[in-house]
């Protein structure tokens, strides 16, 4: 950090934080699709579960994944300062104290987990704890400076939510949640590669291992394809085990079609441009499909 | 620090504190909810 920015942190930490800046130290716009997947994996469910309780499950799921996120930019601090885009994060710009950050991420984490449990299931609970703990340990902690596999195994925390919001209805696991789980796995790697693409400097400036960097863009780029092409049959596999119906096979087919079509304009290309509209049509793709699933079970008689 | 800083610091530490109270508050608007559902027999 410059001598400017240590100061101008300093003054900011002389004020104090906003509440906005403890908000935003959850990631809202993360925690937004957080909350639709787990809200549909509780819709999908079969079973019922009282209106109030699934909002008490909902936002758990939120406040969860928000905590996840306000620990990790407490341990991610010091590489977020030289990032251009995370170095207006709280931490970094001096908003919010470390210490504070940790004590406000710990303590949502907790009272998340307890809330699920005391009022849903201690199997939702259970899932939401560990999701929350495979965030923070494994990927933030162990993998993300380690491993250019960082975000394909620590992609899995974000995938837990339609499965805590399936498990809030039925009190377990069973296949179709697991299939859920597995959509948002596959869609992590090609979603998070396509960002890191255009952003590889930042990222190597922070000194973190992600693919580009390592590999080299065009392995990177054949990793992509590889992921929205296996993605395909996964995509479409909530329709094999009976959760969704024949609106929603044709939509992942097409969609997961544009995804590989965007994969392949990613390999031709040599500039940043396929690559940014690639992140951007891959967080459609997932709301998309997602929407698909809810709007069938919304129409009576469509699955 | 000058006079407008310290109000600058003091309008903050007011912020934080209603925002405090509204999530205790909406924490046990929560809590009660919950129990009237879960006594009966949800």
């Amino acid at each position: 950090m410059t001598d400017i920015t240590v100061q101008r942190a300093s003054e900011q930490r002389e004020f104090g934080a906003t509440a906005g800046d403890f908000i935003e130290l959850l990631k809202p716009r993360v925690m937004s699709l957080v909350v639709f997947t787990g809200f549909a994996g509780m819709v999908v469910a079969p079973g019922h579960l009282h209106p109030l309780l699934a909002c008490v499950a909902v936002l758990c799921i939120a406040v969860g994944a928000g905590a996840s996120g306000a620990i990790n930019m407490w341990y991610d601090r010091d590489i977020d300062a030289v990032m251009a885009r995370t170095a207006k994060r709280p931490i970094p710009s001096g908003r919010v104290a470390p210490d504070e950050a940790l004590a406000f991420g710990v303590i949502l984490a907790v009272a998340a987990v307890v809330v699920m449990g005391l009022a849903v299931n201690w199997v939702a609970a259970a899932i939401l704890a560990l999701a929350t703990l495979f965030y923070v340990f494994v990927y933030t902690i162990w993998l993300k400076r380690r491993t250019p596999q960082n975000i394909v195994i620590g992609g899995a925390a974000g995938a837990f939510p339609p499965m805590i919001g399936w498990a809030a209805v039925t009190g377990g696991v069973d296949l179709p949640s697991v299939l859920l789980f597995l959509l948002i796995f596959l869609w992590t790697p090609p979603h998070f590669w396509a960002l890191a693409l255009f952003r590889s400097g930042d990222y190597a400036r922070a000194g973190v291992p992600m693919l580009p960097v390592v590999e080299g863009p065009e392995t990177t780029k054949r990793q992509m394809l590889l992921y929205t092409l296996i993605l395909l049959p996964v995509a479409a596999a909530p329709w094999w085990v009976g959760i969704a119906g024949p609106v929603y096979l044709a939509g992942s087919l097409v969609l997961g079609a544009m995804f590989v079509w965007c994969a392949v304009r990613v390999l031709r290309s040599t500039d940043d441009k396929p690559a940014k509209q690639m992140f951007g049509f891959s967080i459609l793709y997932l709301f998309l499909l997602f929407a698909l699933l809810l709007g069938e079970h919304v129409v009576p008689g469509a699955v | 620090m000058t006079m407008d800083d310290i109000e600058e610091r003091r309008r903050r530490l007011r912020g934080r504190n209603w925002a405090v109270f509204a999530a205790l508050i909406g924490l046990v608007a929560l809590f009660y909810l919950i129990t009237i559902v879960r006594m009966g027999g949800f």
